[in-house]
């Protein structure tokens, strides 16, 4: 077990370095540099930028100062759009904003998920059955950019129960509906996932054992089915909280939550390329974390995988 | 089904055509109300998005200079202004803008699957048949594909190369395939060491035509099941960047285009604007994932 969680460990470290790479090559390939203005500088002043900055290095030079002080110091260089700001501000300023909403939406979205699909699968073929996999259904068509305008609509421009956007210090007025909206698909295909697995757990042999010795219906279900269902499930939710971390771009967009997404967007169409690199790096190494936090957990879990 | 061993009752079947695997599938497929309804649904959008503009007043690029300005009264959806689904505030036919866009939304869907299936399936064939240091070097560059968030490659992709239909197209082809060459990595390991494999490597049947004829067809129920599933997933995924205004340029559009537009107007009271791009959007989505399960409970006898 000990040995496994080194190994995938020592497997997800080069992992994130060739991240860091490939994205770094892809900002270094990129025409045009920052300092591109209408007016054209004189070479002189060009080249002290772009000394200051540290753009003359080689490819290799500056791609190992890249990951040495983007992994050791948190830091990411300066935005090159917002002048008086470096990233690891940026990412300061917006990411406990993000993670805040993003971890009551997790918490909806695999909670509620994973109620309806169990209620589904123990109740399947009845009208609560019916519910659930329709309520899933609907939920995986309406993805969070469709979600956030009907909200709008709805709470603020119908009944004007909520403020239709802003953050306000983490009010739960404005706390509401960017989660709705973030949690809703992913509580739909948390349900299905649920309810499938759950479906076919029950159906299995131990479980047919468990109610033949006489076992309340709860424990057969809470002590003996849930906890093998449960495992596709494990691994479905790493990705999802990094999908929803994704996600969240629409969200401040539409909600103005001044969140990291914002930033984000924002560093696209302003050819911010220290910013996104940053959002790249720091996604795809919560992809990787969530990803091996997600095996290891699984093989707690589950004794039987040997790997 | 029957097991006969009566001798003439086996003669008399020998008349009775066998069913095919496909034969089969194609008889629970069309057993599923909902899927063959949805593939009914999904034929009208098809053809509302190739003949749709044929029956439009306006073309999707005029601009109706008098209902600029009071869109909310005149440029309500109506038949006698010839505005079908309204007008938008630049006085253009929203009719017309939404089968253009869903003619770009299911180009999308359709190129980003058609990638998955052949590069996806080729690829994940590859990996698996070989298996060994092959296989690990193969998976791990997917593993480390899979972990770059695909929204900011495909922002760089969009922001170095500018933005257009093409490069949409090809961010999404490049991002497509990974998930489908896992799947059907894992399906070849599973049939790789089956008898008629054994037997076209025993007859002296080269590697690449193994993979071809022998592997790849028996993948392709994995194959259709998942790339049906895809092609919404892949909508969503453009719709989502365009509603960020980083995919399809004005003066094209799609349906994530045009719910953003919809949603930025929805305090004037032009609520059409908002609702027809909705609507198709999520009919559209909704038939591809019924006819995804209905093919997937046709093809897949494991979870019948």
């Amino acid at each position: 077990m000990l040995v496994y969680a080194l190994r995938r460990i020592l497997v997800a470290i080069p992992t994130l370095l060739a991240l860091i790479a490939i994205t770094f090559v892809l900002m270094y390939a990129a025409p045009g540099t920052p300092f591109t203005t209408e007016k054209a500088l004189p070479p002189e002043i060009m080249a002290n930028l772009n000394a200051k900055y540290g753009l003359a290095d080689p490819l290799l030079v500056q791609l190992g100062r890249y990951i040495w002080c983007s992994a050791c110091c948190f830091d990411f260089g300066p935005s090159y759009f917002y002048k008086d700001q470096s990233v690891a501000d940026i990412i300061r300023q917006g990411f406990p904003v993000t993670l805040t909403y993003g971890v009551y939406a997790f918490l909806l979205a695999s909670v509620a998920g994973i109620a309806l699909g169990l209620a589904a699968a123990v109740r399947q073929n009845t009208w609560l059955d019916y519910l659930a996999v329709g309520v899933s259904i609907g939920a995986q068509v309406l993805p969070n950019f469709v979600m956030a305008p009907i909200l709008v609509l709805i709470f603020t421009v119908w009944l004007g129960w909520l403020p239709g956007g802003g953050w306000n210090g983490g009010q739960w007025e404005n706390i509401v509906m960017p989660v709705i909206a973030l949690a809703t698909s992913f509580m739909a295909s948390i349900a299905r996932l649920t309810r499938s697995s759950m479906l076919e757990v029950l159906n299995a042999n131990f479980v047919r054992t468990a109610r033949a010795k006489g076992l309340p219906e709860r424990t057969v279900i809470f002590r003996h089915a849930l906890r093998p269902a449960l495992l596709p499930i494990i691994s479905y939710l790493g990705p999802t909280f990094v999908a929803m971390i994704t996600g969240s771009v629409v969200i401040d967009v539409i909600f103005s939550t001044g969140g990291i997404g914002m930033f984000m967007v924002n560093a696209a169409f302003n050819r911010d390329y220290p910013v996104i690199m940053a959002s790249t790096v720091l996604t795809g190494a919560l992809t990787i974390l969530f990803s091996l936090l997600a095996d290891i957990a699984y093989a707690w879990i589950d004794p039987k995988i040997r790997y | 089904m029957a097991l006969v061993i009566n001798k003439g009752a086996a003669a008399s079947l020998k008349e009775v055509s066998g069913r095919s695997l496909w034969a089969d599938a194609r008889i629970r497929f069309f057993k599923n109300k909902a899927a063959v309804a949805s593939l009914i649904v999904l034929v009208l959008i098809g053809l509302f998005a190739a003949f749709g503009q044929h029956f439009a007043a306006w073309s999707n690029e005029e601009i109706n200079w008098a209902v600029i300005g009071s869109v909310e009264t005149l440029g309500r959806p109506s038949f006698e202004s010839g505005h079908f689904f309204g007008a938008d505030p630049l006085g253009r036919d929203l009719y017309a803008r939404t089968v253009q866009g869903t003619r770009v939304s299911l180009m999308v869907g359709l190129i980003g699957a058609g990638v998955a299936v052949l590069v996806g399936t080729l690829y994940g064939a590859t990996a698996g048949y070989f298996g060994g240091r092959i296989d690990d070097i193969m998976m791990r560059i997917v593993d480390i594909l899979i972990a770059v968030p695909y929204m900011f490659v495909l922002s760089v992709v969009l922001v170095m190369f500018g933005q257009s239909l093409v490069m949409l197209f090809i961010g999404i082809g490049l991002i497509s395939w990974l998930e489908m060459a896992r799947i059907v990595r894992a399906q070849t390991l599973s049939i790789k060491n089956k008898e008629f494999v054994e037997a076209a490597q025993a007859t002296g049947v080269s590697t690449p035509r193994i993979i071809l004829r022998h592997i790849v067809p028996n993948l392709l129920g994995v194959v259709a099941v998942y790339a049906t599933l895809l092609v919404p997933n892949m909508i969503i995924f453009e719709s989502f960047v365009s509603f960020l205004g980083l995919g399809v340029q004005e003066p094209s559009t799609s349906w994530g285009a045009l719910i953003a537009e919809g949603a930025d107007q929805m305090l004037y009271g032009t609520l059409w604007q908002l609702g027809y791009p909705l609507f198709f959007f999520v009919i559209t989505l909704f038939s591809f994932f019924f006819i995804g399960d209905g093919l997937r409970d046709a093809l897949d006898p494991k979870d019948r």
